[in-house]
C-alpha cells in the first residue's frame, strides 16, 4: 500500500489540473458519505495529506485527523481539489480491480455503492482515554489550537477508565485568559453553560450551539486573501474542540455541526461576505425551524393519536419533546394522567413535574426504584431519546433501558419520541464502550447534617460512578415516533440511508 | 472582544488624609510598589492586554516617572484624565468614557489588593448572562493598632447589608445602614421568589464589577446616578425584582436594552425553555423566575482581598501584600550591613542604606531610605527617602516620604507626615505628626 500511495502521489503531480466538475462533485459526495459514516477510509488519508498537514503519519493506517476535518477537504479551492479528485478516481478504479480479484470486503452493509475498499475501523478519541498515545495526540492538537487541556478528575471505575471524567469545580475557564481572545465569547459562555449543566438536554444543547454559532458568524470578518468558505470552517474547529472539552458533544450537536460545515463549504467563492453571512444565518434559522420546532409539532400530532382518554402515561426524566407532547395533548382536552419517574443524582424529573403540573396535568412522582410497583397502573410509556443509533438501539438518559425492560415485562407499550436530526450512524450494543462520565462528586449528598461520601477519594477501594447515558435494545421499544412518521425501531437504518441519499 | 477593563484611579482617599494630602492615593507605596500597581498586576496576570485608567493629571505625571509602572506593567494603558475637584463619582467617570466602551466592562478600583481567581467572578457573569457580577470578601478584623489613634477606639463604620440566596451567588438585597433609617424592609416579591435569604453584614466590597455594556449606555441617559457602589449597584439589585422590569410592556427604552441578552434573543429563549435546568426549586416558576436582570456576587472566604481606603487597611496591606509576589524581600541594590538583624518578613526597597546594629522586624523600608546605627524598627512602614538617625526606636508607626527622624527619637504608634522632622531625643506616642 505504501508503494501504491507513493505511485499515486507521483501520478498526481504529473496530471494536468483541468478536470470536469462532475467528477469533482461525485468525488465530493462520495467523500462526504464516507465521512458521515465516520470510517477512516484509507483513501481519505493520503487525500488529506497533500492539501493539509504534511506531518500526518503515513505508516499508520488509522490517521490522526478526526473525521470532521476530512470533510473539509472537499471544500478546498479548485486546484488541489481537482488533483484530489483525480486521486480518488484512480484509487477507486484500482481498488475495484483489487476487490474483484480478492473477493474480500469487510465494509459495512450500508456503505454507499461506489465504496468497495476494505475499511479500517477507528475509535474516536473520547473513548480511548486510557491510551497514552491517543492522549498525547489530543494534547498536541489542543495545543495547536491554543485550547487548554482539561484534566481528568478522581479515580475512575476500571470498566469506564477509557472515558473522560471531569470535575465541575474545575472549569476550563480557569486556564483561559480573561477576556478570551482565542475563543469567541459566545462560545466560552456556551462551554461554561454546558459544563455547569445550565444548558442540558439534547435539543437545548443543539439550539444553544447554533445560537452561539450565529454570534460567531455575525462577528466574523474574512481575513484578506482567504475565502469565507474555508476560513470560517477552520475558525470553528478550535471552538468545537473547546466545547467538547467542556462536555462531550451530543449526537444532535454533531449532526448540527456537520450541517453547518456543509453549508459553509457550499458558499460560492464569488459570494460577498455580507450576503454569505446573511445566507448562513438564515440557514441556521431554517435548520432549527425545520428540525426542531416543526419536527416537535409533527411528532406531537402523531403522538396525540396514540394518547386516548383515561390513559396513564409514564415518563422518565425531563425530555423537552415528551413534555411538549403531553402539553399539546392536554390542550386538546384528552383526559390522561402522568407518572413522572425520577432518578438520582440529576433528579431531572422534578423539572418535568413542575412543567406538567404548571399546565394543569395531574401527575404522580416516583423514584426509579418504585417503577415495578407503579407499572401495573401504567398504560403507556413515553420516552425521549438522546440519539437513535444505526442498529436501532436508543441512547438515552441512564435508567431508560431499565424502564423499558420493566415495561416489557409488564407488557406495557414503550414509545420513543425522537426527531430525525438525532439519528446517528454509530452502532452500539452496550452502554460501556461509548458513554459519558459525569462529575462523581454529584453523588455526594448531605442528609441530616452528615455527608457520608465526603472523603471518598481517601478510600482506595471506593469508586464513584456517575453515568449519563445508556442504550436500550430495539426489542424493548415498540414504536419510534419521528417527524417522518411512526416507524418500528428496526427501520432506523432505512431512515438514515434515505437521509444520506437526500443530502 | 469580551471584556474591557477600566481602572478607577481618581479617588481621593478621603479616609486617610494624613497619608494622601501629599501623595495621591493611587501612588501610595504598598510593599514599595504604588498602590495602583496591584490591580493592574491582577489584570495583567489574568490576560488583559489593555486597560483604560481614569485618573487625575497629577497621578498621570507620577505614573510616567515611577519605575515600577513603566517597567513592570506591560499592558497598554489608556489614561483618561478627569478633574481633581472630586465631584465626579465612579459612575460619572464611566459615563465620561462611554464612547470608548465597546463591550462589557470590568471596573476595578485602584485600591484593591487581591489574589482572587478572577475567573470565578467572570464565570458567574458569563454563565448566567448576568447584568452585574461583583466580588466581596468575608472581612476580618484588623488587629494592628492604628498609629495616631489614642486607645483602641474604632470609628463606627456604616455597615452594609447584603442579602444573597441559598446558593450564595445571587444578589438579592443590598443596602447601606445609612439608607435604612426605619429598619430593613424586604419586598414580598423577593421573599416569594427566594424564601431563603442569607443576610450578611461583615462583607468587604472589593469594588470589582463586571457590567454589561447596556449598563454603561443606561448610565449615559440617567445622569442622576453618580456612584457605582453607592447608587448603581443597589439600583440594579432592586430592579431585578421590580414589577416594571418583569412586565411585558416596558416604557423605558434603556431598561429594555438592559434586559436583552443577545442579538438572537428568541433563540436564546428557546434554548432556555428546552433546557431541563432550573436555578431554584420548590415553586412553579421557570429558571431565574423569568427575570432578565440578574445580579451575582462571588464571596471569597480565604485568600487576600483588601481595600486600602483607611489607615488600618493601609498598614494591613503593607504586611500582606508582599506575599503576593515572589520578588526578593530585599532589593538587590540595597546596602545592608552584616550586623543588621532583619526579619524575613521585612521589605527593603531599592538603594537603601542600613547600618550596623540595626534591627528591622515586620517592617517595610521604602526606596532610598537611610537607617543609621543602633536603630530599632518594628512593625512600621517607612516610605521613600526617609532618614532615620542613630539610636531611634520606631514601633508600629508610619513614616511618610522624606521625613527625618532625629537621633535617639522614640516613636510609638505614630504617623509622621511628608517631609516632617522629629527632633532628636523626641518621644512621641500615638500622635499624628503632620503639618
Amino acid at each position: 500500500i505504501k508503494e501504491e500511495k507513493q505511485r499515486l502521489r507521483k501520478e498526481k503531480k504529473q496530471q494536468k489540473k483541468n478536470k470536469e466538475k462532475k467528477d469533482e462533485k461525485a468525488s465530493h459526495e462520495s467523500e462526504k458519505k464516507k465521512n458521515k459514516e465516520e470510517k477512516p477510509v484509507s483513501a481519505a488519508a493520503p487525500a488529506s495529506q497533500p492539501p493539509t498537514q504534511p506531518s500526518t503519519q503515513k505508516a499508520v493506517p488509522a490517521p490522526a485527523p478526526v473525521p470532521v476535518p476530512v470533510s473539509e477537504t472537499p471544500a478546498l479551492a479548485d486546484k488541489p481539489a481537482k488533483t484530489k479528485a483525480d486521486l480518488k478516481a484512480e484509487r477507486r478504479a484500482r481498488q475495484e480491480a483489487e476487490r474483484a480479484s480478492k473477493q474480500a470486503a469487510t465494509s459495512k452493509p450500508k456503505a454507499p455503492p461506489n465504496e468497495l475498499q476494505p475499511v479500517v475501523k477507528r475509535l474516536p478519541e473520547h473513548v480511548q482515554v486510557d491510551n497514552p498515545g491517543v492522549l498525547k495526540k489530543l494534547a498536541k492538537k489542543l495545543e495547536r489550537q491554543q485550547i487548554p487541556l482539561r484534566l481528568d478528575y478522581g479515580y475512575k471505575v476500571s470498566l469506564f477508565s477509557h472515558l473522560h471524567q471531569y470535575s465541575r469545580k474545575a472549569p476550563l475557564t480557569q486556564q483561559l485568559s480573561i477576556p478570551s481572545t482565542v475563543i469567541h465569547p459566545a462560545i466560552v459562555r456556551l462551554g461554561l453553560q454546558y459544563s455547569q449543566g445550565i444548558v442540558a438536554g439534547s435539543n437545548a444543547r443543539s439550539v444553544a450551539l447554533l445560537h452561539a454559532f450565529k454570534q460567531v458568524i455575525r462577528d466574523y470578518t474574512t481575513p484578506p486573501n482567504e475565502e469565507l468558505s474555508r476560513d470560517l470552517v477552520n475558525k470553528l474547529k478550535p471552538y468545537i474542540s473547546f466545547l467538547s472539552q467542556c462536555r462531550p458533544l451530543s449526537a444532535s450537536m454533531g449532526n448540527a455541526i456537520k450541517y453547518i460545515k456543509k453549508e459553509i463549504s457550499n458558499i460560492p467563492s464569488q459570494c460577498k461576505e455580507e450576503e454569505a453571512k446573511r445566507k448562513l444565518l438564515s440557514c441556521i434559522d431554517c435548520y432549527i425551524d425545520e428540525k426542531i420546532i416543526l419536527a416537535a409539532k409533527a411528532i406531537a400530532k402523531s403522538s396525540i393519536e396514540k394518547i386516548s382518554n383515561g390513559d396513564v402515561i409514564l415518563v422518565y426524566g425531563c425530555s423537552s419533546l415528551v413534555n411538549h407532547i403531553l402539553c399539546e395533548a392536554f390542550e386538546k382536552n384528552i383526559k390522561f394522567r402522568v407518572i413522572v419517574v425520577d432518578s438520582r443524582p440529576r433528579l431531572e424529573g422534578r423539572e418535568a413535574l413542575r412543567r406538567l403540573v404548571q399546565r394543569g396535568i395531574s401527575c404522580t412522582y416516583v423514584l426509579i426504584s418504585a417503577v415495578s410497583y407503579i407499572l401495573p397502573e401504567v398504560s403507556k410509556v413515553f420516552l425521549g431519546a438522546h440519539a437513535l443509533l444505526a442498529n436501532g438501539y436508543v441512547m438515552s438518559r441512564v435508567g431508560t433501558s431499565q424502564i423499558a425492560l420493566v415495561a416489557k415485562a409488564f407488557n406495557v407499550p414503550v414509545l420513543v419520541c425522537c426527531e430525525t436530526y438525532k439519528f446517528c450512524e454509530r452502532v452500539q450494543t452496550d452502554s460501556f464502550v461509548s458513554n459519558e462520565l459525569d462529575d462523581p462528586d454529584d453523588l455526594i449528598v448531605t442528609r441530616k447534617g452528615k455527608t457520608q461520601l465526603e472523603h471518598w477519594q481517601d478510600v482506595p477501594s471506593l469508586g464513584l460512578l456517575n453515568l449519563v447515558y445508556d442504550v436500550t435494545p430495539p426489542d424493548f421499544v415498540d414504536l419510534v415516533i419521528t417527524d417522518l412518521g411512526m416507524i418500528p425501531c428496526t427501520s432506523v437504518p432505512v431512515v438514515l440511508r434515505v437521509k444520506n441519499v437526500d443530502q | 472582544m469580551e471584556l474591557q477593563a477600566v481602572l478607577m484611579a481618581a479617588g481621593g482617599g478621603s479616609r486617610m488624609t494624613d497619608l494622601t494630602y501629599n501623595t495621591p492615593k493611587p501612588m501610595l507605596p504598598v510593599g514599595n510598589k504604588p498602590l495602583m500597581w496591584y490591580p493592574l498586576n491582577l489584570l495583567e496576570r489574568v490576560g488583559f492586554e489593555e486597560v483604560i485608567v481614569i485618573t487625575t493629571k497629577e497621578v498621570q505625571k507620577m505614573m510616567a516617572t515611577d519605575p515600577k509602572m513603566k517597567i513592570d506593567v506591560k499592558m497598554k494603558l489608556d489614561v483618561v484624565c478627569i478633574q481633581e475637584d472630586g465631584d465626579m463619582g465612579t459612575a460619572d467617570a464611566l459615563r465620561h468614557i462611554q464612547q470608548k466602551i465597546k463591550t462589557d466592562v470590568l471596573v476595578v478600583s485602584c485600591d484593591l489588593i487581591t489574589d482572587v481567581a478572577l475567573h470565578e467572578v467572570v464565570d458567574l457573569f458569563r454563565a448566567h448572562n448576568a447584568t452585574l457580577a461583583m466580588l466581596m470578601s468575608n472581612a476580618h478584623e484588623f488587629t494592628e493598632t492604628v498609629p495616631g489613634q489614642k486607645g483602641k477606639k474604632k470609628t463606627a463604620e456604616q455597615r452594609d447589608f447584603v442579602g444573597v440566596d441559598q446558593s450564595g451567588k445571587r444578589l438579592l438585597f443590598m443596602a447601606n445602614e445609612a439608607d435604612l433609617e426605619d429598619g430593613l424592609s424586604i419586598r414580598k416579591s423577593i421573599m416569594r421568589k427566594h424564601p431563603r435569604m442569607h443576610i450578611k453584614t461583615g462583607l468587604v466590597d472589593a469594588h470589582l464589577y463586571c457590567l454589561k455594556k447596556a449598563v454603561v449606555d443606561f448610565l449615559a441617559d440617567n445622569k442622576s446616578i453618580s456612584s457605582i457602589r453607592g447608587e448603581l449597584v443597589p439600583y440594579l439589585v432592586r430592579k431585578q425584582f421590580s414589577k416594571t422590569t418583569n412586565s411585558p410592556k416596558i416604557k423605558d427604552d434603556n431598561l429594555k436594552q438592559l434586559l436583552i441578552s443577545s442579538r438572537d434573543e428568541p433563540l436564546l429563549q428557546l434554548a432556555q425553555e428546552r433546557s431541563c435546568w432550573n436555578d431554584h426549586r420548590g415553586d412553579m416558576s421557570e429558571a431565574y423566575h423569568g427575570g432578565k436582570l440578574r445580579c451575582y456576587v462571588h464571596i471569597i472566604d480565604q485568600g487576600l482581598c483588601c481595600r486600602v481606603n483607611t489607615l488600618a487597611a493601609y498598614i494591613e496591606a503593607n504586611r500582606l501584600a508582599p506575599k503576593l509576589f515572589e520578588e526578593p524581600a530585599v532589593h538587590p541594590s540595597a546596602v545592608i550591613s552584616e550586623r543588621c538583624q532583619m526579619g524575613s518578613d521585612s521589605i527593603i526597597g531599592a538603594l537603601c542604606q542600613v547600618a550596623d546594629k540595626t534591627s528591622i522586624k515586620r517592617s517595610t523600608l521604602g526606596n532610598s531610605t537611610t537607617v543609621k546605627e543602633k536603630v530599632k524598627v518594628t512593625n512600621s512602614i517607612i516610605m521613600h527617602g526617609v532618614t532615620i538617625e542613630e539610636g531611634c526606636n520606631i514601633q508600629g508607626s508610619v513614616i511618610c516620604s522624606n521625613a527625618v527622624i532625629g537621633r535617639g527619637a522614640d516613636l510609638k504608634y505614630c504617623l509622621v507626615g511628608n517631609g516632617q522632622r522629629i527632633e532628636p531625643e523626641g518621644e512621641v506616642h500615638s500622635h499624628k505628626h503632620t503639618k
